[in-house]
């Protein structure tokens, strides 16, 4: 009882002297906590926002921590025990909405905490339909895609070009990289199992059209090494493990483009999904304040388009596609590496997370129960 | 004791009469006694109490609050609290009671605006696919039949869309209060929002209008308590939820006679019930069914009614592939069970990889324990050495051996031993785990084992030699079963670190090599069910005890040094 108290007096007197801190300059704490991916994508968004935005204001410290696939079990944590010590989160659209559910992210406005599109129109004209949660502020469009190596191509066959080469042994025999989750791969055995684009959700949804996915997929099993990194698959392409693979597009362009690897984008089937900032309940306004004018700041029109410079990535606003330019260091055009490029969207999927946020525990046992078999 | 007691009794040559012993402070000697060791107890105490607190909070409490989730199910009670009543009288089977309907839309709707309906939505959904998104978008229709009403209301009287009338017509003011509707609300919301909810409400239920319109004054109630007490608005100043305007036109058309009634408002109601046929029919059954036709399948409804109680087995019956039925409990569907084979995959990878370690680990030890200082501590280091490496970069650097176009492969194939089209497959599967896993916790059973060496004497084997047994004689009946309790000491230490590993089977064991803490891990991390994964860790935890146990019955855990 009395360790309570003394915990409790102590956090009162931080909090206060925090507010108090605060108080002298305009209400705005003056550290931030963003919590993002790491590696290439959290450095393009301290590049394009982070440092631009240090540059504007003074003694203001930035620390990033790079907790985002585990961003919603800490939340979850953190709040239990009473203390959010993150004032701005980086996650996918399916656990931002997990964490709207779960009441850890805080609903926002989209026309008063995010800025105007440039080119005049309102915010939430600007994102469209991207806002796919109360909770969710969008920045990037980034898909699941396939890579493969050139030179495992056989001789005197086409490049594989559509999604169900994947599944075709035949044609083009060696190992592939799958995701080692029922997201996407389903989809997928669906669609080069005959079952047309605009069901397979609804087939997806009942027993047998679960078994059929999975049946399909039992005809590739023994040469699908299944990955559950995002850098597994680049490093299984450059070592030569994998004819093809799939993983995030900007893993595929730094093999391609940064590393100069002997591989190539599919495209055909590319599943779209978005990623984006969260702001956690219970912040204090001090904190609060900050973080919102740190967002209105992070996602205007040209700061996405300038995040396109450091990763090919779309910008999550529409304004923002035309302001897309020249890679920061290689100097090639962006645009057409962007998943949401007219040539590379031919064919596309948009991650359904309705659907998951239903099925993903049952299918996943039913996925799981299959692979250990 | 007893024997401490008498000894000073006869020192001081105290008579044998009756009475206490004292002491010499005049004290009685038992009493004084036992003061001095309880003294001695309470310093000893208070020497290991930083130790025994830290453990205590940071290691102890956590773990028992995590396995307690195994079993906790409060969720469904807390935010459901009329439905859980509403059902109890159900059987599961025949037609869903009206009274379910009626209670599940306050509810629902209470808990709606407390942001606490998706929660429950992710806990049913681990039971029944769908409740997850049911619960979310009924959740954002439910306020559509309230507006209709209140848009009614309105029509016929405006003062309808005023806060004050209806804070008149509720409030008690002088009226008697119905404190048992009070404190039954007060109740559901500090469960609902888990705060204790202190501070002047500035409202009390009339019980005469909560006789009479029992859905309005209860869904009044509830609002009061949540604008009040969590907004921290004033009650006379704020607009009911639509909640109250769907539970007034469903308690007028289920035959409210308010003629009798004269309070204040009794105008408004009269006028209302005059005015039945304006306002739109309020069926909650209909209501619910029309927000998602889902809430008229049996399913849902035997999903809450199963998991109403405040404790479940669900969890547990789920690790060990089984499910919690209306029938009672039955196994899993064949393609979904995984978590039995898992179970006596960890506890028979963790045997072979503990085995592949005595046997690697012997010579090293032996020949750490015999040779000359100089070229022993180097030998040591080179043990310790992948030790004191990061066990990301040791596991990674495995699969660059392993792989198909690793490292062993291609030497392999230069030597011309394997045909460059049929590569061995080393890693993604048993094999891979067993070796990278090996290696990993090889220094684990190295050290117990060469500590436990260094401490036989040299001279044993030499007498043994000397009286005629041979090199193996010697080694086999004296050296080896001195070295035993390394063994023993090394086996424990491994077999356990081995069974909760899972980094390394999840980088390296492909589908066939992952052990059940991969489950454990993805259910804590991922899919948030982590009554599941407090369940599946309990009986990790009670399968090790077991082991420890049977171990120590067997071979003795006195038999095990450490040095």
């Amino acid at each position: 009882m009395k360790l309570t108290k003394t915990l409790f007096a102590t956090t009162a007197l931080t909090v206060a002297a925090g507010l108090a801190h605060a108080e002298s300059h305009g209400m705005m704490a003056d550290s931030m906590t963003l919590v993002s991916w790491g590696g290439a994508y959290q450095a393009s968004q301290d590049k394009a926002y982070a440092q631009p935005y240090l540059e504007m204001h003074e003694g203001l410290t930035i620390s990033w921590d790079e907790s985002s696939n585990e961003a919603v079990a800490k939340l979850r944590a953190m709040n239990e025990a009473g203390n959010i010590t993150w004032d701005l989160v980086d996650v996918v659209a399916s656990d931002a909405i997990r964490l709207c559910d779960e009441g850890l992210a805080m609903e926002y406005d989209p026309e008063e905490l995010l800025a105007e599109g440039d080119d005049g129109s309102s915010a939430e004209d600007d994102f469209g339909e991207l806002i796919v949660s109360d909770c969710f502020i969008p920045q990037i469009v980034y898909s699941t895609t396939f890579g493969y190596r050139t030179d495992m191509v056989p001789e005197g066959v086409d490049a594989p070009s559509e999604i169900c080469s994947v599944f075709d042994l035949e044609t083009y025999p060696g190992k592939r990289a799958l995701e080692k989750r029922p997201i996407n791969n389903m989809e997928w055995a669906l669609l080069c199992d005959g079952v047309a684009k605009e069901d397979v959700y609804d087939v997806l949804a009942t027993d047998e059209g679960q078994q059929q996915a999975l049946d399909k997929l039992a005809t590739i099993k023994d040469d699908v090494i299944w990955w559950s990194a995002g850098a597994d698959t680049p490093q299984l392409l450059a070592d030569g493990e994998i004819f093809m693979g799939s993983t995030y597009n900007g893993r595929l362009f730094s093999v391609i483009e940064e590393q100069d690897q002997p591989v190539a984008m599919m495209w055909d089937a590319q599943v779209f999904d978005l990623d984006g900032w969260i702001i956690p309940t219970g912040l204090d306004d001090a904190a609060l304040a900050r973080v919102k004018d740190f967002v209105k700041f992070a996602t205007d029109t040209q700061r996405l388009a300038d995040q396109a410079k450091y990763i090919s990535y779309g910008p999550a606003r529409a304004s923002s596609a035309p302001l897309v330019g020249q890679h920061a260091e290689l100097g090639i055009e962006m645009a057409p590496h962007m998943p949401t490029d007219p040539n590379n969207a031919k064919n596309t999927f948009l991650y359904n997370y309705e659907f998951w946020a239903d099925y993903r525990d049952d299918i996943d046992a039913k996925f799981q129960a299959w692979l250990a078999q | 004791m007893t024997h401490s007691t008498t000894e000073p009794a006869n020192f001081t040559g105290a008579a044998p009469k009756a009475g206490p012993m004292l002491a010499a402070d005049g004290r009685p000697l038992k009493k004084s006694l036992a003061r001095a060791l309880r003294r001695q107890k309470l310093r000893a105490l208070m020497l290991v109490a930083p130790l025994l607190i830290f453990v205590l909070v940071t290691f102890i409490a956590p773990i028992a609050d995590m396995l307690f989730r195994s079993v906790e199910n409060q969720i469904v009670s807390e935010t459901l609290p009329e439905t859980v009543m509403a059902l109890q009288e159900w059987n599961g089977e025949s037609d869903i009671p009206d009274a379910a309907y009626d209670a599940i839309y306050f509810d629902l709707f209470t808990a709606a605006e407390a942001k606490q309906h998706t929660r429950l939505g992710t806990r049913l959904n681990y039971e029944q696919t769908g409740i997850s998104s049911l619960f979310r978008t009924s959740g954002r229709q439910l306020d559509d039949i309230g507006d209709d009403v209140h848009d009614a209301l309105e029509d016929i009287n405006p003062a309808w869309d005023e806060p004050a009338p209806w804070y008149q017509m509720m409030n008690a003011g002088d009226r008697p209060v119905d404190t048992a509707l009070l404190d039954t609300k007060m109740f559901d919301m500090r469960a609902l929002t888990g705060e204790v909810l202190e501070g002047d409400l500035g409202f009390a239920p009339a019980r005469e209008v909560s006789d009479l319109l029992p859905r309005t004054a209860a869904a009044y109630t509830s609002w009061a308590i949540y604008t009040a007490l969590v907004d921290g608005d004033i009650v006379a100043e704020e607009d009911p939820w639509e909640s109250v305007f769907a539970a007034l036109a469903s308690d007028l058309q289920s035959g409210a006679d308010v003629s009798g009634y004269s309070g204040p408002g009794a105008d408004m109601l009269a006028e209302a019930a005059a005015n039945l046929d304006a306002l739109p029919a309020v069926d909650f059954r209909n209501v619910m069914v029309g927000i998602d036709e889902d809430w008229g399948a049996l399913e849902n409804w035997q999903t809450i009614k199963l998991y109403s109680p405040d404790y479940t087995p669900g969890y547990f019956l789920n690790s060990v592939d089984m499910q919690n039925g209306i029938d009672g409990a039955q196994m899993r569907p064949e393609n979904e069970r995984i978590y039995i084979t898992l179970f006596i995959r960890t506890l028979y990878l963790s045997l072979v990889i503990t085995g592949s370690c005595i046997l690697l680990s012997y010579p090293v030890a032996f020949l750490l324990s015999n040779l000359p200082a100089r070229s022993a501590n180097l030998l040591m280091i080179l043990v310790l050495l992948p030790f004191w490496t990061s066990l990301l970069v040791r596991t990674s650097a495995w699969k660059v051996m392993l792989q198909q176009q690793g490292v062993i492969n291609d030497v392999l194939v230069w030597l011309g031993l394997v045909a460059d089209d049929s590569r061995l497959v080393m890693i993604n599967n048993q094999t891979g785990t067993i070796i990278a896993m090996t290696h990993i916790l090889l220094p684990f059973m190295i050290l117990p084992m060469y500590s436990v060496m260094s401490t036989i004497p040299p001279y044993y084997v030499r007498a043994a030699k000397s009286l005629g047994a041979t090199n193996w004689t010697a080694f086999w009946r004296v050296y080896f079963p001195q070295s035993i309790p390394g063994i023993g000491a090394g086996s424990i230490l491994v077999f356990i670190l081995a069974i909760g590993y899972y980094i390394t089977p999840e980088i390296v064991g492909g589908t066939k090599g992952v052990f059940i803490s991969n489950r454990i891990a993805y259910h804590i991390s991922s899919s948030l069910n982590w009554g599941l994964a407090a369940a599946l860790g309990t009986i990790l935890l009670a399968v090790v005890l077991i082991l420890y146990w049977a171990y120590d019955r067997i071979v003795g855990i006195d038999n095990v040094k450490l040095g």
